[in-house]
């Protein structure tokens, strides 16, 4: 162990990269924080085993097996060669040189299994590229997939690569200074080093420049997550955990509007205190639905800030498919884009609001202001296209649930501004005055047993 | 009729929900009727709430008006607490999910079955047998996944199953089960013009069902949504009679829509369970 510049400067390099990502992970919390209270809490056991399937282990994923597989060699090999980057702090803050090699076989073994895994991060990096950029597979595709996001996709494959190669610069430069010597297995590297020198002072420089790109390109990608869809790594995570357990036909139930039906059905119903303000008023529950971000639960923006843009439940939104506005992905995608306009973005990168998009301060505070989820991103057209058949709730590989949004959002149109499409206030009237959706007459409501044989129908009217 | 009942200080074993389709829609009458029938035959204890049912609500709360959900939701609730039921059975997927899943929240608290798993139950325990009447055998039936009975509560099995029993050629859409595509009604589509597109829903579900009965690999392979790698079908060369089976009254009519549409009314029929099995079982009036 030799402590020396080198060590000093990596402890600077590691705080400051580590201190930087715990201080944008802040400010998405006080993101996510501005929604509406929702209780997430019991039922523990369900949900880490939902976590475990659907989260840990990608359950959802494998309804596509190609992007599947692909994808469980990024994830497998995300995992495994982070355990490398233990040892990566470890040797930069101690001096050592591969502190983990006192396992022996076992580091062996972790060694070879993180070069076989790089190599083939590799090649389903470079998948992914292609069915990205050349195959133009149709759900990276889209209106909202706009410059940001399609170039945001793309650097999070260039930077993995980026990452993949220093891997393999330094295990390779490694071996050939100490051949055989060198504590672990390298079933890549060995056939690297002939592209290396020979030199053993250019060989030690390769090997330094690959351990620092190794660890400087992870602090800098783990800087880069909060503003990309690649944060969905850690945030799928508590976004399964805190996904819904109920049947996803069953709509929230609004509470403060079940007080006023009791209250109107029953004049001596007392709203219970809970749900009465401090100074006794009933509590304001304005407005009913969700006009802008902070309208919505917190787990509605703990799912914008999970999504990866993969397009699947827009690709099996009926509306979508057949051509209306509506996406599922944009509902998602502005909402995220839409909290960080009003609260927090001073984020390292804003890319949002960079381009064609910056503005002059008066109108930022305006749109700040003005621009809401609903109409400013959303459009009430969007709105009512859906058919609230949960294809896209069933489709997200980390139980996103864009549907809830969606109602939210047309809460606030029928009752908050009466806004619902003619024909739907129609079918309103309807159900208010006949008691069904259609403009029959309650008194015809029995009449289909009229034809129904008649030594049956008295039977059915009897029994 | 549970008012008779109730008079007579009895309760059924269970209440058939007939829902406003059902009551309504002339289409949807018939299932009705046929369901009822089936329930005569087996003489199961039931009752219906005639006059006294009313709208579940479930249009009102898609659409986001949660007030009026509210104020029919406890309409029936006191109705059908009033009446002391336990167990409830509809043939509407989208009554079924409200009363079993949003009804509990306001004070309704009951045993909530759809048809399609009822029907299940009913050939389980050999009560029906689907026998006695038209022979479905050789035919090709496709189900077409009601979404409030699908992915909202989990049920794609019972139907088929009920289907089963037929006897027919069961065929499975690419998209079916838990990517089954809405026919499009759902989340109060039912009353109101579709947003501008290039489609409506109906057209694109109901031209894959014609394909599956037809076994027409070149409009199954186009199909998006699904990455798929189903074989397609042989080309069908007799597809007479062909039946697209649906278990919703919104589905019924929008896949009884596309197929007029698509002018295929005189090879191809849209029918609810309850009618192919009261078909089957010999129980047409």
């Amino acid at each position: 162990m030799h402590f020396s510049f080198q060590n000093i400067l990596f402890l600077l390099v590691a705080v400051a990269g580590f201190g930087l990502f715990f201080w944008q992970a802040r400010k998405i919390r006080a993101n996510i924080l501005v929604g509406r209270d929702r209780d997430m809490s019991g039922n523990v056991n369900e949900r880490l085993w939902k976590t475990l399937l659907v989260a840990f282990g990608q359950q959802k994923m494998f309804k596509r097996l190609t992007p599947a597989l692909l994808h469980l060699v990024v994830y497998i090999g995300f995992i495994v060669i982070n355990i490398e980057v233990i040892e990566i702090l470890a040797d930069g803050i101690f001096g050592t040189h591969r502190f983990l090699q006192f396992l022996g076989p076992l580091y062996s073994a972790l060694t070879a299994t993180n070069e076989v895994l790089g190599a083939l991060v590799i090649l389903a990096v470079a998948a992914f590229w292609w069915r990205r950029n050349v195959q133009g597979v149709r759900r990276f595709t889209g209106p909202e997939m706009r410059a940001w996001p399609r170039l945001d996709a793309n650097v999070i494959l260039y930077i993995e690569v980026i990452l993949m190669a220093a891997l393999f610069t330094m295990n390779a430069a490694d071996l050939k200074l100490h051949g055989a010597d060198l504590p672990g297995a390298f079933p890549i590297s060995q056939f690297l080093t002939g592209l290396l020198p020979d030199s053993p002072a250019a060989l030690h420089v390769l090997e330094r420049i690959g351990w620092w790109a190794h660890i400087v390109g992870i602090l800098l990608f783990l800087n880069y997550l909060p503003s990309s869809k690649h944060f969905h790594i850690i945030m799928a995570f508590p976004n399964v955990y805190f996904s819904r357990l109920v049947p996803q036909g069953q709509f929230s139930n609004v509470e403060s509007i079940t007080h006023e039906v009791k209250a109107m059905m029953d004049p001596s119903y007392e709203v219970p205190a809970s749900a009465l303000a401090p100074d006794g008023s009933a509590a304001a529950p304005t407005p009913f639905g969700a006009k802008d971000v902070d309208d919505l639960a917190w787990t509605n923006l703990l799912n914008a800030y999970s999504c990866t843009e993969c397009g699947r439940c827009t690709s099996v939104c009926p509306a979508n498919l057949t051509g209306k506005l509506l996406s599922p992905r944009k509902i998602i995608m502005d909402t995220r884009d839409r909290v960080e306009e009003k609260y927090n973005s001073p984020l390292v990168f804003s890319p949002n609001l960079y381009g064609k998009e910056a503005k002059h301060p008066e109108q930022e505070q305006l749109d700040k202001e003005n621009h809401t989820l609903l109409r400013g991103y959303v459009t009430p057209e969007e709105l009512w296209a859906c058919t609230t058949c949960n294809a896209c709730v069933e489709a997200c590989p980390v139980n996103i649930n864009p549907l809830e949004s969606i109602v939210e959002m047309r809460r606030f149109l029928v009752l908050e501004e009466s806004a619902a499409p003619n024909s739907l206030n129609v079918m309103f009237s309807n159900i208010e005055n006949n008691g069904a959706p259609w403009a029959f007459s309650p008194s015809d409501r029995f009449n289909w047993a009229d034809d129904l044989f008649v030594t049956e129908k008295t039977t059915v009217a009897q029994a | 009729m549970m008012a008779d009942l109730a008079a007579r200080g009895e309760t059924p074993e269970v209440l058939f929900w007939v829902g406003c389709a059902g009551a309504f829609d002339d289409r949807y009458k018939r299932v009705t009727r046929a369901f009822v029938r089936i329930l005569e035959h087996v003489g199961v204890n039931y009752a219906v709430l005639g006059m006294e049912e009313t709208c579940t609500g479930d249009p009102a709360k898609r659409a986001g008006n949660e007030f009026l959900f509210q104020m029919q939701a406890m309409q029936n609730i006191t109705t059908l607490n009033g009446y002391g039921i336990k167990k409830v059975v509809t043939a509407c997927p989208h009554c079924f999910n409200t009363i079993k899943n949003e009804y509990p929240a306001l004070g309704g608290e009951y045993e909530v079955i759809h048809h399609s798993t009822f029907l299940q139950q009913l050939i389980n325990e050999g009560k029906v047998t689907a026998e006695g009447g038209e022979s479905f055998k050789g035919r090709r039936i496709t189900f077409h996944d009601s979404c409030y009975l699908g992915r909202a509560n989990n049920i794609y099995e019972a139907p088929r199953a009920v289907l089963e029993v037929l006897d027919a050629d069961l065929l499975e859409m690419k998209r079916c089960k838990t990517n089954g595509l809405c026919c499009g009604a759902g989340g109060a589509q039912m009353w109101k013009e579709p947003e501008p597109g290039k489609k409506d829903v109906n057209i694109e579900r109901t031209e894959e069902a014609l394909a599956t009965l037809d076994g027409d690999a070149n409009v199954l392979s186009n199909l998006r949504g699904v990455e798929s790698t189903a074989p397609a079908l042989p080309a069908g060369s007799n597809h007479g009679g062909s039946v697209i089976a649906v278990a919703c009254p919104f589905c019924m009519t929008m896949m009884a829509d596309g197929v007029k549409n698509k002018e295929r009314e005189s090879d191809v029929q849209v029918f609810d369970l309850a009618e192919l099995i009261a078909s089957a079982e010999g129980l047409n009036a």
